[in-house]
């Protein structure tokens, strides 16, 4: 089915549709949940949080603003980053783990034929420090492009084009 | 618009990634909706995000949809819709079967009311030919009626009363002889109905010297109803008589079975 249609059907409060999306994007949610919280069952928790949300505010969405993943993304990124704002996760979780997405990836038994692991770990283990540290702010964190820019101290345009080509060579090895 | 440079520059990427202010994000969308390749783009670059941030999901989250779907009240599946399915399959089946008994009988009786509707035709149609004759019979008589009174009022007809004779004494006869048109109108109801095999014959008769005349036989006396006759009659007679004779008549009158005997009064 056509990704427009289904949005329109889940704008109608389609059930199908809901959980069709669902099955589309909850691997990346949990993914990137975890990579905030890095506790497995906390990541449960607000993943199933951000779907009752998502279904809750299905008329909030509009594709103007954006792309459904992206605002899915944007959905689960901030529920997970208030979770480990909240005094209750503070007190339980006083370090993080301070690895980058690329640790969780690479140590991941988990990945599937259909998330073409080979090509995931292949890409992540040839990845440039500077490549890692920008996907991780701008598609893991939630970063704007000048917040970003100032993280990494780097101006905008350089920010632009080395996300770019980082994103090149992944696609190149899990599209093709 | 250098579409090649504004892909390059980096800008669908950070559009996926969100990291674009609310006036450029409509910027692409509307970009994306004039130029397909731009489109192109960014759905690759979605897909390939989607699968790196999948890439770091460890485990299996199909449970977590089940606590989903049960927070927002969605109807779980399987038992459900097997017993939704099975009272509608029913359902149709007997409002189904219902109907074919419906419509048998309907058809039974349509058949019999067709049948009895043709009987009452065919009645209808006999009545109505019986009625036709009756009315043509009708019409007949009032005709013959309307004859005898003329003939009954006419001052050129005679009357001549014909009395029982021999045994037959009880028997009359009469005759209204109309000269002009040469006919009689023989009126026999004193007479009863010949037997089997005889006729009544009635003859013309000059009297001196005795010579009868045969004016022919009554062949359908029984079946007259008011047993009036209309007779021609062409000779000069003086007398008028009836006997009964074999069917077919005689030659010359049978004495013995005179019945009824009448002369022509003159003047």
């Amino acid at each position: 089915m056509e990704l427009d249609t289904l949005i329109e059907k889940f704008k109608a409060k389609d059930e199908k549709a809901f959980e069709t999306l669902y099955n589309m994007y909850s691997k990346s949610m949990l993914g990137v949940i975890y990579n905030i919280v890095r506790d497995h069952d906390i990541a449960e928790e607000v993943m199933q949080d951000v779907f009752v949300k998502i279904w809750h505010k299905s008329d909030s969405y509009s594709s103007k603003k954006g792309r459904f993943f992206t605002w899915v993304l944007n959905i689960a990124r901030n529920a997970a980053i208030d979770k480990i704002r909240s005094k209750a996760f503070k007190k339980t979780k006083q370090n993080l783990n301070s690895d980058f997405f690329v640790d969780i990836i690479e140590s991941n038994d988990n990945l599937d034929h259909k998330t073409d692991a080979i090509g995931v770990k292949k890409f992540v283990s040839k990845l440039k420090q500077k490549c890692k540290e920008v996907i991780e702010l701008l598609y893991f964190k939630g970063y704007t492009q000048s917040e970003a820019s100032e993280a990494l101290d780097m101006p905008i345009g350089t920010i632009k084009t080395r996300n770019r080509n980082c994103i090149k060579e992944l696609r190149n090895i899990v599209l093709n | 618009m250098d579409i090649n440079a504004y892909i390059t520059s980096g800008i669908l990427e950070l559009y996926v990634a969100g990291a674009l202010s609310e006036k450029e994000n409509e910027e692409v969308y509307a970009l994306m909706q004039k130029h397909p390749e731009i489109l192109q783009e960014v759905l690759e670059i979605e897909a390939a995000v989607v699968k790196l941030t999948a890439s770091t999901s460890q485990r299996n989250n199909a449970h977590i949809l089940k606590q989903v779907k049960k927070e927002l009240g969605f109807k779980t599946n399987t038992t459900n819709v097997v017993s939704l399915v099975k009272p509608k399959y029913n359902w149709i089946t007997y409002t189904g079967w219902a109907a074919s008994v419906v419509l048998a009988f309907g058809l039974l009786w349509t058949v019999n009311q067709n049948k009895q509707l043709q009987s009452n035709i065919k009645v209808a149609e006999t009545q109505q030919s019986l009625l036709e004759t009756q009315i043509e019979n009708s019409k007949k008589s009032l005709a013959e009626a309307n004859t005898l009174i003329t003939v009954l009022r006419d001052d050129n007809i005679s009357r001549i009363p014909l009395a029982g004779q021999g045994n037959f004494v009880n028997t009359y006869a009469k005759v209204y002889w109309d000269k002009e048109q040469q006919r009689i109108f023989l009126d026999a109801q004193g007479l009863p109905n010949p037997p089997e095999g005889k006729v009544y014959q009635v003859w013309s008769l000059k009297l001196s010297p005795l010579t009868p005349t045969s004016l022919g036989t009554i062949d359908n006396f029984t079946a007259d109803t008011n047993k009036i006759f209309e007779i021609k009659n062409t000779n000069n007679s003086e007398a008028f008589g009836i006997t009964l004779e074999p069917a077919g008549g005689s030659a010359t009158p049978t004495m013995e079975y005179l019945y009824t005997l009448g002369v022509v009064t003159t003047g």
